[in-house]
């Protein structure tokens, strides 16, 4: 065994590749518990969307399509840079890696940027903030609140995810200009990425059930 | 162990495809086709999610035991679903008790 093999073996596990196994599952299992974590939401959404259709049809009108499908197609390429990152990681190559850790933070920070700097608080402008300023007249007012209650949590609740994953992701390049990664020692950036994309197919679903149920109108 | 590399290429055609899938969703939401509508933006959802497990998370590549979590992942949110609607979505089936001739009003509706 080589002494690069030897420093990335944890002393309980049997090779390397029961070691990648065992994190790889770690991970899937903790993404599945975040999957009921996000379902709820979903769940509670797809109620409520059933007994008040035309309010939040109305309130999905009232979101930006055009900043919502940008930042689909931001999160999309942050998930491309984060796969290729990965593979320079399994390459042993570190420039690329932190090239590629780099720009997958910068995307992750556009994303959150452009939610906040122009969406939140264009909303806010709006008076479309349930529980802080929300003003909406006509039948459909307290159907469009609810809508609001919706976003605001569910897409509150993804940007926390994805500025937690942006602090990984600035540590694993830190750790990367180090040195510490290689082609024997590469699983934490692996479950980083798993982390990431798991967090873009959460927009996958968003991105429609929020922004577009009202585009037809 | 040595790494299961996936080349570059594979990488950039599955981009590609979930920035195809993305136009292809915003333009199907502006047609109206009524309920479809909904049907068709979680079907290419679900396609790009797929996408993203199989490819990105290498999900095809993984081990027996892995790929089962990830399954039962989702079978457990179609549980959360089914249970949860089953209940909302039936609650109208049956009428409301008339009740008492003196308060037979307030459960009409």
């Amino acid at each position: 065994m080589s002494e690069g093999r030897a420093a990335a073996l944890g002393e309980q596990f049997e090779d390397l590749e029961q070691q990648h196994e065992a994190s790889s599952l770690g991970m899937w299992v903790f993404l599945a518990t975040e999957i009921m974590f996000f379902g709820g939401l979903f769940a509670g959404y797809t109620v409520y969307r059933g007994l008040y259709l035309p309010g939040f049809e109305a309130g999905s009108h009232l979101l930006n399509v055009k900043l919502g499908a940008f930042n689909t197609a931001v999160l999309l390429c942050s998930s491309l840079t984060m796969a290729l990152a990965v593979r320079a990681a399994m390459l042993g190559r570190r420039r690329e890696l932190v090239t590629f850790l780099i720009l997958t933070i910068l995307l992750g920070l556009t994303f959150v940027g452009v939610k906040m700097a122009f969406e939140w608080h264009h909303d806010y402008e709006e008076h479309l903030v349930p529980g802080i300023d929300f003003v909406s007249e006509g039948p459909n007012g307290r159907a469009i609140e609810l809508f609001f209650v919706f976003y605001f949590f569910m897409t509150g609740v993804h940007a926390l995810h994805m500025v937690i994953g942006i602090a990984i992701l600035a540590v694993l390049t830190w750790q990367a200009s180090q040195g510490r990664f290689g082609p024997e020692r590469y699983n934490p950036v692996e479950m980083a990425g798993l982390y990431w994309h798991f967090v873009d197919v959460i927009w996958i679903f968003l991105f429609p059930l929020l922004y577009l149920i009202g585009a037809h109108h | 162990m040595s790494p299961h590399i996936i080349p570059k290429r594979t990488y950039f055609l599955i981009f590609a495809a979930l920035i195809g899938l993305t136009a292809l969703t915003t333009y199907a939401a502006t047609v109206d086709l009524g309920r479809l509508n909904t049907v068709i933006a979680l079907l290419i959802a679900a396609c790009k999610g797929s996408l993203v497990a199989l490819f990105f998370m290498h999900l095809r590549w993984s081990g027996r035991l892995t790929q089962i979590v990830a399954v039962a992942a989702l079978f457990w949110l179609a549980i959360l679903l089914a249970l949860t609607l089953s209940d909302y979505r039936t609650r109208r089936w049956t009428p409301a008790a008339e009740g008492w001739a003196t308060s037979s009003n307030q459960f009409n509706r």
